[in-house]
């Protein structure tokens, strides 16, 4: 009885405004992210995964790639999570 | 020189045009010369909020091609003194505006006007990137709503990388923050996201919140820019976001929910 009062004014203060600001957060900073890289950066992504996908079975959303830029060099990062078996 | 505003958003829908209508009418109330350009090509609406359809003699693109001076294409608003609106053209050709004709064009209002606001289309396409190229200020009209903020967030994005100030190195685009179409009591029930949620996430100063307003409805049913109508709160919140532009600081109403009296609470109206 006393558990659903309080669920009740839970979800209330819970309501889907911040579903929509959390999920909002997390969008708008990939696509920050996203928008600083140079062009060829989604193509280069989908070259390696064709090169990977040669080997063993990945998704694209295996395959991080991302370019970091510091005063005098860039460093180009790539992460590949293989499946585990 | 004039100063180039954009009025802008991505998502269609959101109350540029509104917004456009309200604040250019606001600008000229307070004696500025103003021009509204219309660059939804194909799509032409600035003509119908303003009430001057009938008026429509040559469009944009005639002076863009030289088949009509910008004096013949201009439209003197008939109610508010110093007040010109520039009318879209209704052509399917969508790459009617060029770079060189809008540039051409603007300098020649630069010329005599204070303000020159640009009314943008929605997407992200040629006439929205020609509309915010040249500005030097961006209205940026969002709703409370996830694919509005999502888009404004784009357009923020283009504005920073795109814009000619931007390419030029000069110093950035002013960005303004208009959030429109607020409703306090569902932001207070957790269902809209609030104006501290919206500012969070695009990180740009506030110009004004326009409340959700059945008044809108009616000024563009009659051809009435809504901030000519002392009674409604939409008007009143555009007279102030003006002000705001003007540099004065006042203080954001409209956006607490209305205390209901206890008759009304009971005969819940
Ligand atoms: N504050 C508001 N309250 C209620 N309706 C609004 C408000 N602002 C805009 N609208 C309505 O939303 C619709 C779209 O507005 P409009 O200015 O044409 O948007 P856009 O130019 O961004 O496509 C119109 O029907 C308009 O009356
Ligand atoms: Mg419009």
């Amino acid at each position: 009885m006393n558990v659903s009062i309080f669920n009740y004014f839970r979800s209330r203060d819970k309501g889907s405004a911040s579903i929509a600001k959390e999920r909002l957060q997390i969008v708008v900073a990939h696509e920050r992210k996203q928008r600083n890289q140079p062009d060829f950066i989604p193509q280069l992504k989908r070259d390696i995964l064709d090169v990977i996908a040669k080997y063993v079975q990945v998704d694209q959303e295996d395959i991080s790639v991302s370019l970091d830029k510091s005063d005098n060099c860039s460093i180009l990062e790539l992460n590949v999570t293989l499946p585990s078996a | 020189m004039a100063k180039i505003i954009v009025i802008t958003s991505g998502k269609g829908g959101v109350g540029k045009t509104t917004s456009a209508a309200a604040i250019g009418t606001g600008l000229a109330q307070q004696g500025h010369k103003t021009v509204i350009i219309d660059f939804d090509v194909g799509l032409r609406n600035l003509d119908l909020i303003m009430d001057c359809e009938r008026r429509v003699v040559y469009d944009f693109v005639n002076v863009i091609e030289k088949d009509a001076t910008l004096n013949q294409a201009l439209i003197k608003d008939k109610r508010v003194e110093n007040l010109f609106i520039l009318p879209a053209s209704q052509t399917k050709d969508k790459d009617a505006l060029t770079l060189e004709g809008v540039e051409r064009i603007l300098a020649e209002l630069s010329e005599s006007f204070d303000f020159i606001l640009c009314d943008s289309p929605a997407g992200i396409e040629q006439g929205a990137y020609l509309a915010l190229y040249f500005a030097d200020a961006a209205v940026i009209v969002t709703n409370p709503e996830v694919s509005s903020v999502r888009d404004s967030d784009r357009i923020i994005g283009l504005l920073q990388s795109k814009s000619r100030r931007a390419e030029k190195g000069e110093a950035p685009v002013e960005e303004h923050l208009l959030l429109t179409r607020y409703n306090p009591e569902r932001v207070e029930n957790g269902e809209m996201l609030s104006i501290e949620d919206v500012k969070d996430i695009l990180a740009i100063p506030l110009l004004g919140v326009i409340p959700e307003s059945e008044s809108v409805l009616a000024a563009s049913n009659k051809g009435i820019p809504v901030i000519l109508n002392d009674d409604s709160n939409a008007g009143k919140a555009y007279a102030d976001a003006v002000s705001r532009f003007l540099g004065e600081e006042v203080k954001h109403r409209f956006i607490e929910p209305e205390k209901k009296s206890l008759l009304r609470r009971v005969f819940g109206r």
